[in-house]
């Protein structure tokens, strides 16, 4: 075994690719963009996008690495604000209340979402194209219908925007505490104890997986309730913080949280990635979505950095996987 | 010892209209090891998936150790004490040695909510077992599955198996990708299990393997039972016969009278 320091161990690792692509973009941006980006202001910018974005994007790494896929959250966000704003903005119910059914929301939706995908052997891509549809159509009727009007505002007690939605230092908002949190948890949970195990083990070979013991199909229930309710969790806190709801889209949430999956070095084809690695590829994507406005650029450049950055860390994935595979141990 | 560990009573197994087993009745003693037999698409993993909780039998009875037993999923049969390697997969390419050795059983260190895996113990075992194979050349158990060939990752699906301590051991072709060396320890291993008293079913198309460690024979063809013998009762050449289904044989010597 052995423990030793060497470049080449840490650059098999799942998240090495998104460590090299985090380094290229900061240098990147500070060549183009000079430093400023990474004094306080800057780095509240990016930090705050990422928070948002992270949450979601770690349990959608988790179910890409199971081999599931959940577009769902999409919708989720805005159904999680929304659900707060509605219950608690408009009808004045308390604001636990709100917090509370909006993360039931997401839990339901999430079991819904689980249940058709082990039930059914419709993709879940498919299953959760449908549930996308249906939570915006039915958050959209729904709102209309109780309160006429599609955008609600919402005044939270101290408690809940000092937990939920507050700037720290007037820039930095309180999510990214979450975040961190959050992926503390998910580190601990996926890379050291078993369960973590059997979710690579699932999405290697879900079979094998399931001759081995593992419950397979109860794992995916649960890791669609998870991203699901983490959407939720990310919407109603954008509501205490902006102390309102549209039920506008979070659309980009799917493509970005996507994004940062696979930047974060977990392979499409599932059984492999780090929550590590999706924490640097959702940075990375944050700084080359707000490192633009500190450039010269066009804002529109932005998006072909991030094409361009996509592909080459898909390329570079399948690269370290192949590395991965090979590595054998040296000679003694 | 008049009690069979395993026992199928008239075990029917269809996947809708697809009628794959017929009223199996097999018996296996503690300590014995049956060899089943039957050519490509028998049914000898249909039934041997049925004793390891992956498929439930339509009808039928299965016992274990005289009582009857239903198992939901696969963990159910593993608990009792029925560890099977399967005929494809059983590791996974993307995980080291060590996390796949043990998955759904890893072991684990620290107290309550702070357990974790033990990766080094989770190592260690894993390359001693493999090492125990005659695989030597493997001594990282951090090492990625998907890097070993064909045949060391059955062998670290056997030792997985073997491993874990079962009352039966089921083995689905375990020769089949398997050096002369490597293949030969699989026999070893299949005797030094029966003679702790752990009672094996092996599949395998290789006579020489069957007759090698069987005590007991049971020749699957269509899905029935079209032969269950003891050691000795049958000679090569019959046996032989029996597992290309009885046709081959049959046909020869009609082409010979010709
Ligand atoms: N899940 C399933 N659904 C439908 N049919 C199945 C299923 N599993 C197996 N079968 C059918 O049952 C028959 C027996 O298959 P099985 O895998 O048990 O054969 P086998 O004896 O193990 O063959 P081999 O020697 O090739 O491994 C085959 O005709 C197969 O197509
Ligand atoms: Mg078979």
């Amino acid at each position: 075994m052995s423990g030793q320091f060497s470049f080449g161990s840490l650059l098999r690792r799942p998240e090495a690719g998104a460590f090299i692509g985090l380094v290229a973009v900061l240098a990147f941006f500070v060549v183009f963009g000079g430093l400023s980006f990474l004094k306080t202001a800057g780095v509240a910018s990016w930090l705050n996008v990422a928070a948002n974005l992270g949450i979601v994007a770690i349990p959608i790494g988790l179910l890409m690495i199971s081999g599931e896929l959940d577009i769902s959250i999409g919708a989720m966000v805005p159904a999680g604000s929304m659900t707060v704003a509605i219950l608690s903005g408009y009808f004045g119910l308390p604001i636990a209340v709100g917090i509370l059914a909006a993360l039931g929301f997401g839990v339901l939706v999430g079991l819904l979402n689980g249940f058709i995908v082990v039930r059914t052997a419709v993709p879940s891509l498919i299953v959760t194209l449908g549930s996308l549809f249906a939570v915006q159509g039915l958050v959209l009727g729904l709102s209309v219908m109780l309160t006429n009007t599609t955008s609600i505002p919402l005044t939270s007690p101290a408690w809940a925007k000092a937990m939920f939605g507050t700037f720290i230092a007037n820039q930095f908002q309180v999510i990214i505490l979450w975040w961190l949190a959050l992926t503390a948890v998910y580190v601990f949970v996926i890379h050291f104890k078993p369960v973590g195990n059997w979710i690579f083990a699932m999405g290697g070979d879900k079979v094998s997986a399931r001759n081995a013991g593992i419950p397979t199909e109860r794992l995916t229930i649960i890791l669609f309730v998870l991203s699901a309710t983490s959407a939720s969790f990310v919407g109603v806190c954008q509501a205490i913080l902006f102390n309102s709801a549209q039920v506008s889209s979070g659309m980009s949430f799917i493509f970005n949280a996507i994004i940062s999956v696979v930047v974060g070095g977990v392979l499409l084809t599932g059984g492999f990635g780090s929550i590590i690695g999706i924490f640097f590829g959702t940075i990375t994507f944050a700084i080359v979505n707000q490192g633009i406005y500190f450039t010269d650029f066009d804002r529109n450049w932005s998006s072909l950095i991030i094409g361009v950055m996509l592909l080459l860390a898909v390329l570079m994935n399948n690269t370290f996987r192949k590395m991965a595979l090979s590595y054998s141990p040296k000679k003694k | 010892m008049s009690t069979p560990i395993l026992e199928l009573e008239n075990v029917d197994k269809s996947f809708g209209p697809i009628h794959v087993l017929h009223n199996i009745s097999l018996k296996v003693m503690p300590g014995e090891v049956l060899c089943l037999l039957g050519d490509n698409g028998a049914g000898k993993s249909t039934l041997i998936k049925t004793l390891a909780g992956v498929h439930k039998p339509t009808s039928g009875v299965v016992r274990f150790e005289g009582k009857p037993v239903v198992f939901d999923n696969p963990k159910q049969a593993q608990e009792i004490g029925i560890a099977t390697v399967h005929q494809f997969g059983g590791t996974f390419p993307l995980m080291s040695i060590g996390r796949s050795f043990f998955v759904g059983v890893e072991p684990t260190k620290g107290w309550g909510p702070f357990k974790v895996i033990d990766r080094k113990k989770a190592n260690a075992v894993a390359i001693k077992a493999i090492q125990d194979f005659g695989i030597t050349r493997i001594d990282d158990g951090d090492r990625l599955i998907g890097g070993l060939s064909g045949g060391e990752r059955q062998s670290l699906a056997i030792a997985r198996a073997v491993h874990l301590g079962a009352r039966v051991l089921i083995l689905d072709e375990p020769t089949a990708a398997l050096g002369v060396k490597q293949a030969s320890h699989v026999l070893r291993i299949v005797l030094e299990a029966k003679k702790r008293g752990i009672s094996v079913i092996f599949i395998t198309h290789q006579v020489t393997h069957a007759m090698a460690v069987g005590d007991q024979y049971a020749v699957l063809i269509h899905g029935s039972v079209a032969a269950n013998f003891y050691r000795g009762e049958r000679t090569r050449e019959e046996i032989t016969d029996l597992m290309a289904g009885g046709e081959a044989l049959a046909k020869l010597e009609a082409e010979v009278e010709n």
